[in-house]
């Protein structure tokens, strides 16, 4: 069909005199590197789901051999580890990239070379730590790498060795992303746009960029310390030297649940987004959905020890720990009921998007009542280190996270490539997404309650559990396919998808009053806000009636570029404007290289000392000479 | 600015006490685009007025308060439970071979070091202010006070100098810590006073070279007002620096177990 | 200058030699009277100890980070950049000292 065959409306920017795999590597374009952590994190999504796969191909009847169990422990670190910190992490930075500095009203994030160093090393760390499960000598301590069982005198070989360095690798990563979007977030908002006029999308990330910048140093201090005992024999958590056993438990979680947050707030953003433009209404009680978040955000400092009712806190901790996570249930109730009277006399328009929306609230819901009935810790002593747990998580985890990222992906997908995902078959994938993520986490509840223990690599049978096994199995295996129909919608509509206008959904905020896709500058003219709903103030003055309308917090700069809110057609590149970008770079790529190389050196130590400092030496001079060279080169030339 | 909704719309004015504390309007003077002067930065509109940078190492400053909290957490949990000596603040014998370990502590070498890193937070913020104000001409009657307060060099020095004295300190006393049996490895307090003051050595260390760097580039082309931002940054690292061995001095040197 | 003016944290001016040295006198005396107090044996035993270094020591932070770090001059975001994190660590850290039994005894 030559109208789907046509391409979008506009000539795409050039970007750089350079072009294929450099203008990759050296870009230093917000829209790049989040199109860059997409495609990275979707590969990484697809490759923990295969490893979960197998898992269930294992589990599907008592008694299989598929996998031995030293396998299926590599399989259930590798599945964790990877969905966490190579997937849903990495797919929330996707849409931090791509959207804050587009709803925002800015040109970039605040610093464009860090936000690649960013991606780099997301990159080379993902690598690290994934190849080995290619040779079956992936970690095989749990995603939280329980010390001290990841000592070395439990975990002696390799495995956890990848896993201590290739978290601290990640670590980096996302702590140099958090403080880049949340200095976009504070100081890059368009003229007008006060805190309370900006899309919920960017209000979530803000707050998960602080959880970011609050729990991944004590998660970098908790693995200093695994890493000191497993290669300079420190004491940390040597239990024969007095350490305590639950010293790592403590740190992991005080960083393990702030964590939680931070995975499934950049969802909730999204749907945030989606809900209230395909229900043509404002968000319902966007100040409380806010604030909601900001809390939600603080009490989930606050809750960490309800991981550990097993170990024995003393009633004290105990009721502490409990109430708090009680009470963090309000904020992320108070977020569902929002969610529900936006759509609430709304005329529902049931895009892909919306639906996943949707699912996600009903999934979460389930997966957050589920979450209550453990903050009790009588009724947790029952469920814990059970499939209940790994039950409820996903739920929350993939029915929430996964599922809100789907839904933007669907949603956003025209403003990046300038045309639509196939509706047709994003149907086809929620329904069977969401038909087979129920058939597989549901079961696993009554599985739990009958005691069934999580991470178990095989069973006997006549315990009750054979059928429910069989369900989720089934259930895991019909997720290949529905995952498969998206992959393929994905880059089928990329090349040939019906192309999108500027605001493909006669959406709101500020990134669908650009082109679709955006040119490298995003706003010719800077706008000024007005409102939370600034393009339907334009275009749908009605819906906008009742949502605060003022000139506080807006000021003018003095500068030619800042305009009245628009719908802007400027399609000429930022050289034939005037507009100065960040130059392309290679040295951010450089420096993460010598990072991931230094982490390299000191893997190899213990094995051969000659060959491991070489590695430490090489890699600390390329990220010392490559820094100052970086940070020695202005960002941007002159035109 | 103007005072009326453009679209006619009358302004409720109730809802401006929903808005979070107003960053934008705290200061709402016209930040005018800099590209004068020839130097490498634009300096682009922002919404606070402030620059990126600042806004980024105070939030990096935040982040490194959790750093040294799990640090100086696992100090204080382990802080007596050591099955092993030598101890910090009390006399151990080995019960295999009777040798005595004295308190391994050394408090007046300690309590140098801390007062110099002090004064060399003192140093630093006169150095900033040295490089804020370069462009004030000195008065005709400058007595040399004023010409040492007027010269960045001679702060960044005084900055580097104690800075690297309290390293060689820290040196002084790991080696002599080893010398007296105590390593990495020895027990729960090795490990924990090593990690911990260690990586504020290390923290100290890259603050050196930093300032070095400064130091470098005022040689090269001297450092002015608007190297200011550049030369705050460190400073406010530096003291960060600072406040959190204010913290480990009492915490780990000065209370006993 | 059309620069400073780029730069809002420079519009309050900072204070001069004359307050740093008087910090920097503070600092040096209160590091004194610590140092003093710890090699007082009976005061080392008393239960007063603990609370006055304590105190002693916040003292301290607090006037470098409002004097030389400009928190009390500067823009009220870096102070709520670093009184936020700062309260978020510190009850961490007492959080802990409560689970692991140190105030116990």
């Amino acid at each position: 069909m030559a109208t789907v065959a046509a391409s979008p409306s506009y000539a795409r920017p050039a970007a750089s005199e350079k072009e294929g795999f450099m203008a990759w590597l050296t870009t230093t374009d917000h829209k790049k590197i989040g199109t860059l952590y997409l495609h990275t994190s979707l590969f990484f999504f697809i490759f923990g789901g295969l490893e979960a796969v197998l898992m269930r191909w294992q589990l599907m009847k008592p008694n299989q051999t598929i996998v031995t169990a030293d396998q299926f422990n590599q399989l259930f670190t590798m599945h964790g580890t990877t969905m966490v910190f190579l997937a849903i992490m990495p797919l929330s930075a996707a849409f931090f990239n791509y959207l804050i500095p587009l709803q925002l009203g800015a040109r970039d994030v605040a610093f464009p070379r860090l936000n690649a160093f960013s991606y780099w090393v997301y990159l080379l760390g993902g690598i690290f730590i994934t190849l080995p499960i290619l040779f079956w000598v992936a970690p095989d301590g749990g995603w939280f790498a329980y010390a001290p069982l990841s000592g070395r005198t439990y975990s002696p070989a390799i495995n956890m060795d990848f896993w201590v360095l290739g978290i601290q690798i990640l670590g980096i990563s996302s702590l140099a992303a958090a403080f880049n979007f949340a200095t976009t977030i504070i100081n890059m908002r368009a003229p007008g746009m006060n805190l309370m006029r900006m899309p919920m999308f960017t209000w979530m990330s803000f707050v998960t960029q602080f959880l970011i910048i609050l729990a991944f140093p004590v998660i970098t201090i908790a693995l200093v310390f695994l890493q000191f005992d497993r290669f300079f024999g420190t004491n940390f958590y040597q239990v024969s030297a007095g350490a305590d056993p639950l010293l790592w438990q403590h740190l992991f979680w005080v960083f393990g649940h702030p964590e939680v947050y931070i995975l499934i707030l950049p969802a909730f953003g999204l749907v945030s987004e989606v809900l209230p433009t395909n229900s043509k209404k404002p968000l319902f009680g966007y100040g409380v959905m806010a604030y909601s978040g900001i809390l939600i955000g603080f009490l989930g400092f606050g809750v960490w020890a309800h991981h550990m009712f097993s170990v024995g806190m003393g009633p004290v901790g105990d009721t502490v720990f409990s109430l708090t996570t009680m009470l963090i249930a309000i904020p992320t109730g108070v977020k569902i009921f929002n969610w529900i009277f936006t759509m609430w006399g709304g005329s529902i328009r049931f895009t892909a998007a919306m639906k996943f929306a949707i699912g996600l609230i009903a999934l979460f819901t389930i997966g957050g009542i589920s979450g209550i009935t453990h903050s009790s810790p009588p009724s947790d002593l029952q469920q814990t280190d059970t499939y209940y747990i790994v039950a409820h998580f996903h739920y929350v985890l993939f029915g929430g996270a996964i599922m809100g990222i789907f839904s933007g992906i669907y949603h956003y997908f025209p403003k990046m490539y300038g045309r639509y995902m196939d509706e047709r078959l994003g149907t086809w994938h929620f329904w069977l997404n969401f038909i087979s993520m129920n058939l597989t986490f549901f079961p696993m509840h009554y599985s739990g309650l009958l005691g069934m223990p999580r991470r178990i690599y095989t069973y006997d049978t006549a315990q009750g559990w054979d059928t429910f096994n069989m369900l989720s199995t089934i259930g895991a295996f019909l997720l290949m396919p529905a995952t498969l129909i998206f992959i393929w919608n994905f880059f089928k509509s990329k090349k040939g998808g019906e192309p999108a206008p500027a605001n493909a959904w006669d959406a709101a905020t500020l990134e669908w009053s650009i082109p679709s896709p955006p040119p490298e500058y995003n706003f010719a003219k800077i706008p000024v806000v007005h409102s939370r709903y600034p393009l339907w103030d334009l275009t749908h003055p009605e819906r906008t009636k009742d949502v605060p309308h003022t000139d506080e917090g807006m000021r003018h700069t003095g500068e030619h570029d800042v305009v009245d809110m628009h719908i802007e057609t400027e399609r000429r590149t930022a050289k034939e404007l005037g507009i100065p970008m960040p130059s392309s770079t290679i040295k951010p790529f450089w420096t993460a290289l010598g990072i991931v190389v230094m982490f390299t050196g000191l893997l190899i130590m213990p094995h051969n000392k000659m060959a491991g400092l070489v590695g430490i030496f090489t890699g600390a001079a390329m990220l010392v000479g490559f820094l100052y060279a970086w940070l020695t080169t202005p960002l941007e030339e002159h035109h | 600015m103007r005072e009326t909704d453009r679209s006619g719309r009358p302004i409720p004015t109730s809802v401006l006490s929903l808005g979070v504390p107003p960053l934008v309007t705290a200061h709402a003077h016209a930040a005018p685009a800099a590209h004068s002067g020839g130097h490498e930065e634009h300096h682009h509109y922002t919404t606070t007025g402030l620059d990126n940078r600042k806004i980024a190492i105070w939030a990096f400053i935040g982040s490194e308060c959790m750093l040294f909290a799990s640090l100086i957490s696992t100090y204080l949990i382990y802080k007596g439970r050591s099955l092993v000596g030598p101890f910090p603040h009390t006399e151990w014998t080995n019960p295999q071979t009777g040798q005595v370990f004295k308190p391994i502590l050394n408090i007046p070498v300690t309590s140098f070091s801390t007062f110099v890193l002090l004064m060399s937070s003192l140093a630093m913020v006169l150095a900033l202010a040295a490089v804020q104000n370069k462009d004030n001409p000195l008065p005709a009657n400058a007595g040399l006070g004023d010409r040492m307060l007027a010269s960045s060099k001679l702060w960044l020095w005084a900055t580097c100098i104690l800075g690297a004295m309290f390293l060689a300190c820290q040196a002084y006393e790991f080696t002599s810590f080893v010398h007296e049996g105590l390593t990495i490895k020895t027990n729960l307090f090795g490990s924990t006073f090593f990690t911990l003051t260690g990586f504020h050595g290390a923290h100290v260390t890259a603050g050196v070279i930093w300032l070095g760097t400064l130091l470098a580039i005022d040689y090269k082309r001297g450092l002015g007002p608007k190297d200011a931002l550049n030369v705050d940054l460190a400073a406010l690292y530096w003291h960060f620096v600072d406040v959190i061995w204010i913290a480990i001095f009492t915490l780990l040197y000065l209370i006993p177990d | 200058m059309a620069h400073d003016s780029a730069h809002a944290s420079h519009e309050h001016e900072h204070p001069t030699w004359k307050t740093y040295k008087w910090v920097a006198l503070w600092l040096t005396l209160i590091t004194i009277v610590e140092v003093w107090a710890y090699y007082i044996p009976s005061f080392v035993a008393s239960a007063a100890f603990v609370p006055s270094l304590l105190f002693m020591s916040a003292v301290k932070f607090v006037i470098v980070v409002m004097f030389y770090m400009h928190l009390k001059y500067d823009h009220k975001l870096f102070r709520a950049l670093f009184t936020g994190p700062l309260i978020i660590a510190v009850a961490t850290l007492l959080a802990l000292m409560m689970l692991f039994r140190k105030f116990a005894d």
